[in-house]
């Protein structure tokens, strides 16, 4: 009983890593008033990426470091995801086109790049891996992990990005609270007239808070390979899916990224409920039920969306001005 | 102080750049921005091509485009998938007119199209075929519209987001598509094909192809779309709607009522496809029946600015480009994936090209000389 549990605990827990990055860039995106459709495509480019520059530096080095694997990683999946967001920022911000339209669009795009060029890794093969880089994205704390019992088991023994993704949240939230910049950002996304008219550069903070948003999105599908999988690279429709996931999990927040820690979390846990319920109550046949189980994280954020939308409450609305274009010139 | 110097001086000088709104764009005009946007979307996509490949673009091209025109049957198949998404375009275009973001077309085309496997499979054998294709279609257009009440129900009552809400909406589809088809095929690693021998449920064949059908229901409802948005009185108050609520409120037009029963039309419709492509193409059922038409088709249709006729142009280029990709992945042993590629590299230029059909970029002193802009 306990193992399963702590099994599950654990599961649920990587899965709940890779869509907390997901959905802090979003919640960042979303601040600034632009409704980022394209996080699955995003968060395939920093996939790919980070597992293709970790994979080519693993392959043509005479000893891998690891550190290294993870600074390049990092950097690579960060950037490429990045990327991303700009064309998305300058097709939205700077030439004003539809967000919805232009996030699928690039939801295909991304989609497209990874397993285009994921291919050419591949040689041929259904997977191939990079595990060194795997070793140093999913190495557990050291002693703490080992002498805590149980404890240590269930809090210490995660990759660093796990806690990384924690700590992102906290300061996430310090950023959109407490600081001015992260205040003025909220306001762009509220009412980016106004924010105009108080002297805020409206296009200089949607620019950076999609941009960057959609790099810290990127992490959470490079997460995915290098640690969640294993630092396995194969052709899938995964990532499509828990980018989706990531956007249930923004409003499942309410677009507060304190509630995206246990959000996440709780997100694991029902994903993985199929696998490990059985084993704890003794149900048996239950694999083809998964998909009902799986659906059960739609089915809250409806819940949350319609939630929200009844009581009318103003500070767990979405922002105001979300998924709609700024020109001066027309307010 | 200086600060205050500085703002004060700026204050007579022009900005370099002054962006402004056109107002109505000639013809002409139209034509040559999405044309300039396309030509430019191709080179880019060449250049990706030379650049990632070392293949000849030119000869690539030509190898696209003997995918849709080099024999008759490939021509059909393309007019097949490019029925598909025009229709669902089509389905799209009165939510979109009405500012609704109906992104769940996705999960209400496949909701239609498990209504009419299941019908398929459990009353095949008990009704006569014309029987049959009426409960189909009926179960279809009921499960497609049940899909897309729900999210227009509370946008009209409470104003909830539409664009999440129909967003997972998909998902939950997907998961009772998945779930349901686990437990029919059971061991099995796919449904396989719904009435193999017996061919009942299927469209019968017309004109030497399956998929004839396909192809006449779609052009039907295309021209039938366009004449309900914009010659009925439905249609003018989905455009008022649209174009403003508050406006639609004074007119005496009923938002609810209306926003109601346009994502009904719009979810039926979609709902509509799901059985035009099980019956009549792929007889069966799978999370991947809708296959990633029901998003395409939400850029189709903002694209074509909702009129039918433009979409079925914009469904022919991507499907066309689609087919393309195929065929150079297969003739080349490249990975299909790079469809992907070149059809976001030719969307995000059309969506780019927009700007200069709705702003002009005014210049310093380019008016002081005496207006050049019109």
């Amino acid at each position: 009983m306990i193992p399963n549990l702590l099994a599950w605990l654990l599961r649920a827990i990587q899965f709940g890593t890779i869509i907390m990055f997901g959905s802090m860039g979003e919640i960042l995106t979303e601040k600034s008033g632009n409704l980022n459709l394209g996080v699955p495509g995003i968060m395939y480019l920093g996939s790919f990426a980070g597992f293709a520059s970790a994979y080519l530096y693993e392959n043509h080095a005479e000893n891998p470091v690891p550190f290294l694997c993870v600074v390049i990683a990092l950097l690579c999946g960060f950037l490429a995801s990045a990327l991303g967001g700009l064309i998305y920022s300058f097709l939205t911000i700077t030439l004003r086109a539809n967000q919805n339209v232009t996030g699928l669009a690039l939801t295909t795009f991304g989609m497209g790049v990874a397993n285009f060029f994921g291919g050419y890794l591949l040689k041929g093969e259904v997977y191939t891996a990079a595990p060194v880089s795997n070793a140093a994205f999913s190495a557990k704390i050291p002693f703490l992990s080992d002498h805590l019992g149980l404890f240590g088991d269930a809090v210490f023994s995660y990759g660093f990005l796990a806690y990384t993704a924690i700590l992102l949240a906290i300061l996430l939230h310090v950023f959109l609270n407490k600081t001015r910049t992260g205040l003025n950002l909220r306001a762009v996304g509220e009412n980016p007239a106004t924010a105009d008219a108080a002297g805020i550069n409206v296009t200089k903070y949607k620019y950076l808070a999609t941009v960057i948003g959609a790099g810290i999105s990127g992490i959470g599908g490079l997460y995915y390979v290098l640690d969640y999988n294993n630092g396995i690279w194969a052709t899938t429709g995964q990532v499509e899916a828990l980018g989706w996931l990531a956007v249930a999990l923004v409003i499942f927040t309410t677009w507060y990224p304190l509630n995206a820690i246990w959000g996440a979390y709780l997100f694991g846990m029902l994903y993985w409920l199929y696998n490990f319920l059985p084993k704890l109550i003794g149900i048996t046949n239950i694999d083809r039920t998964s998909s009902l189980w799986q659906m059960i994280p739609y089915i809250v954020t409806i819940l949350v969306l319609v939630g929200v939308s009844l009581r009318r409450k103003r500070e767990s609305q979405p922002p105001a001005s979300l998924g709609l274009a700024y020109f001066r010139e027309e307010r | 102080m200086n600060k205050a110097i500085e703002v004060g001086k700026s204050e007579h000088r022009e900005p370099f750049l002054r962006i402004a709104r056109r107002d109505g764009t000639s013809h002409g005009r139209k034509i040559g921005v999405r044309a300039a946007s396309i030509v430019i979307a191709l080179i880019l996509d060449a250049l990706f091509i030379v650049v990632v490949t070392g293949l000849n673009p030119l000869a690539v091209y030509a190898e696209i485009f003997k995918a849709t025109f080099g024999t008759s049957l490939r021509f059909m198949w393309m007019l097949r998938d490019m029925a598909a998404l025009l229709c669902i375009g089509v389905a799209l275009a009165p939510a979109f007119k009405m500012r609704f973001w109906n992104i769940g077309a996705e999960g209400q085309v496949l909701m239609g199209g498990f209504a009419t496997a299941m019908c398929m499979m459990f009353l095949g054998q008990k009704l006569p075929t014309p029987v049959l294709f009426l409960v189909m279609v009926i179960a279809s257009l009921a499960a497609g519209a049940l899909w897309s009440f729900f999210p227009a129900f509370f946008k009209a009552n409470w104003n909830t987001n539409e664009t999440l809400f129909t967003l997972m909406m998909n998902y939950v589809a997907i998961q009772i598509v998945a779930y349901a088809t686990n437990i029919l095929r059971g061991q099995a690693s796919s449904l396989g094909t719904i009435n193999m021998g017996s061919k009942i449920g299927w469209f019968p064949k017309l004109l030497g192809y399956d998929f004839t059908l396909n192809i006449l229901i779609v052009a039907v409802l295309t021209v039938a779309m366009y004449i309900y948005l914009k010659y009925t009185k439905h249609g003018y108050e989905i455009s008022v709607v649209g174009e403003s609520e508050k406006t639609a409120k004074y007119a005496g037009i009923d938002v609810k009522r209306v926003t109601i029963r346009t994502l009904l039309l719009s979810g039926a419709i979609c709902g509509l496809c799901g059985f035009i492509i099980v019956a009549g193409n792929k007889h069966t059922i799978s999370t991947n029946t809708a296959g990633g038409d029901g998003f395409t088709a939400i850029i189709v249709a903002w694209l074509a600015k909702f009129n039918t006729f433009y979409m079925a142009l914009i469904s022919f280029l991507l499907v066309f480009l689609e087919k393309g990709a195929g065929q150079i992945a297969s003739t080349y042993g490249l990975n299909e994936y790079i469809a992907d590629i070149i059809s976001g590299i030719i969307l995000f230029c059309i969506l780019g090209s927009e700007f200069f059909l709705n702003y002009r970029m005014i210049f310093r002193h380019k008016e002081e000389k005496g207006g050049g802009v019109k």
